[in-house]
């Protein structure tokens, strides 16, 4: 059966090429540092299993002293440059979408088969990770179509991906990061706190200044830890199901449903949700790292305020 | 009793980012502050931190696109993204990302979230076609304009999959809500809970639409 596992052998692979193409790209003058980086990395997809939980914790220390010492940096190195793509691009047409277009491709058509059809039947794919096994099979395919096609020199892929990876950078790994912060508030009983202080300040007799209270907590918490996922079981254990949904009889679907998209609103809203807030920024090289967040901050407003009227008005009148 | 020190840990997270280090190590020290002040013994902390990082690893499994999105880039796949909108005599910024929109909305409520994203089809893609059609309508941009498409394409996608996604039944919040809610003894089906999720996707292609197409009446304004 193919799970997980095999994806994170690839990604390894990838990691390593990258750390490998960096070694030795004399454009960029900490090259080592970056090398050192993508290779922690490529240990961690490759053997995260059995380096057992402080062996991560010096693994993570590692990266975070790469990086926060500010040792990574970027190559000149060109590619192809603008003119020679703008021929490119004239010469080959819309078909460069084509290969793009392969890698949703295989992940749709061939999720719909592995659920659908009895093809699911025959466990050839973990049915935890279809779509994720897909993704990669897909990446390999278009990988191999254009190969045959543009016929780049061998190492291409590997030299484009690290020059991608680089203008990423540590921001790569920033969401695993933040899930680990997660975790460790969670052992310290951050949630809990959070909690019982949303409970003790919960208004006697009015059952919109509850709503109210646990769609801001929803935001709030959810800004906190970068991801509405733990702030939900904490709000719901606060306020969520003792109040509205036992005392006050609200409607538990819409309490549950709403409640997580009121958290979603705060996820828009917050730098700890780096994969979705920084990592773009990163990714489209703009100067504001905090820029996305403050384009996105005028939809959250109205449709936290939109989202608090549907589970009032939902949860409790309908 | 309640542990009042750990939420310390907190401050620091929004200190830090607010005074700019890098986020990483804001992140870590914040991790070890909080469990020291738990009363983890350090190594006990690091083990979490380590343990959480690689549990969590595939979030960081989506970058195996970058070789085939590097590949073509090289190839000029940003260039055509362009030369296509610029054929289109309708096209507007504000259009392109309410297609786009529309599009991710959908998808993700199919349940097919990672077929798009940011590395996968905002950079390559859409933050290219968003850019030329601004430039195709208001011609060179300043570089502030510029910025201000490419964030807007970033926000569209992030708009489009959160509030999609919860139509889908099988999606992992959906689930959580339930597996959450059946711990307090209130049992869900995942239908009962992603129908509720259709009024706010409605709102929110509403609201994010509107915006756009009032940012093509702001970038029109700025010449």
């Amino acid at each position: 059966m193919i799970g997980i596992y095999w994806l994170y052998v690839l990604a390894g692979a990838m990691f390593a090429a990258f750390a490998i193409c960096s070694a030795g790209d004399r454009t960029n003058p900490k090259r080592w540092a970056n090398a050192a980086f993508w290779g922690l990395l490529a240990a961690s997809f490759w053997l995260g299993k059995i380096l057992g939980d402080i062996g991560n914790g010096v693994l993570v220390l590692l990266l975070v002293a790469l990086a926060g010492s500010h040792l990574l940096g970027r190559g000149t190195r060109q590619s192809t440059s603008d003119e020679e793509r703008e021929q490119f691009s004239q010469r080959l047409g819309n078909k460069l979408f084509l290969p793009a277009l392969v890698i949703p491709f295989t992940a749709f058509v061939g999720t719909l088969l592995f659920t659908y059809t009895p093809l699911s039947a025959t466990h050839l794919i973990d049915a935890k990770a279809v779509t994720l096994v897909l993704l990669g099979a897909g990446v390999l395919l278009a990988l191999a179509v254009c190969y045959a096609w543009l016929k780049p020199p061998v190492g291409a892929p590997v030299a484009e991906g690290t020059r991608l990876a680089d203008s990423i950078g540590w921001a790569i790994v920033l969401p695993q990061m933040l899930a680990s912060l997660g975790a460790v508030f969670a052992a310290a009983g951050v949630g809990t706190t959070i909690g019982s202080i949303a409970s003790a300040i919960i208004p006697q007799g009015s059952v919109f200044l509850a709503v109210l209270l646990y769609g801001l907590g929803m935001v709030v918490f959810t800004m906190i830890m970068g991801n509405a996922f733990a702030a939900f079981p904490v709000m719901a254990a606060a306020i969520g199901v003792p109040i509205l949904i036992h005392q006050d009889g609200g409607n538990a679907g819409v309490i549950g449903a709403v409640g997580m998209l009121t958290g979603f609103c705060g996820t828009l809203m917050t730098p700890m949700a780096a994969n979705f807030n920084i990592v773009p920024a990163a990714l489209l090289e703009l100067k504001n790292q905090y820029g996305v967040i403050k384009m996105q901050v005028p939809t959250a407003i109205p449709l936290l305020i939109v989202n608090i009227l549907i589970l009032y008005i939902a949860g409790f009148h309908l | 009793m309640i542990h009042y020190w750990p939420l310390l840990g907190i401050a620091l997270v929004v200190l830090g980012f607010a005074l700019r280090f890098n986020p990483l190590l804001v992140v870590f020290v914040s991790a070890v502050v909080t469990g020291l002040l738990a009363g983890m013994p350090f190594l006990k902390v690091l083990g979490a931190v380590g343990k959480g990082f690689n549990d969590n690893r595939n979030v960081t499994l989506i970058y195996v696109v970058l070789p085939v999105i590097g590949l073509l880039e090289r190839y000029g796949l940003q260039q055509q993204a362009r030369a296509l909108i610029r054929r289109m005599r309708s096209a507007t910024t504000g259009r392109v990302l309410i297609i786009y929109l529309a599009f991710r909305q959908i998808f993700a409520a199919l349940g097919l979230t990672t077929i798009a994203g940011h590395a996968q089809t905002v950079r390559p893609l859409v933050a290219p076609m968003a850019l030329a059609a601004a430039e195709k309508e208001h011609g060179e941009l300043d570089e502030e304009t510029a910025e201000k498409v490419k964030e807007m394409s970033a926000a569209t996608d992030n708009v489009g999959v959160f509030f999609g996604e919860d139509i889908f039944l099988a999606v992992s919040s959906i689930l959580l809500i339930q597996g959450a809610l059946a711990g307090f003894g209130i049992q869900l089906t995942p239908f009962q809970l992603s129908i509720w999720a259709i009024p706010t996707a409605i709102c929110a292609f509403v609201i994010h639409g509107t915006r756009l197409l009032l940012f093509d009446r702001r970038l029109s304004r700025r010449k």
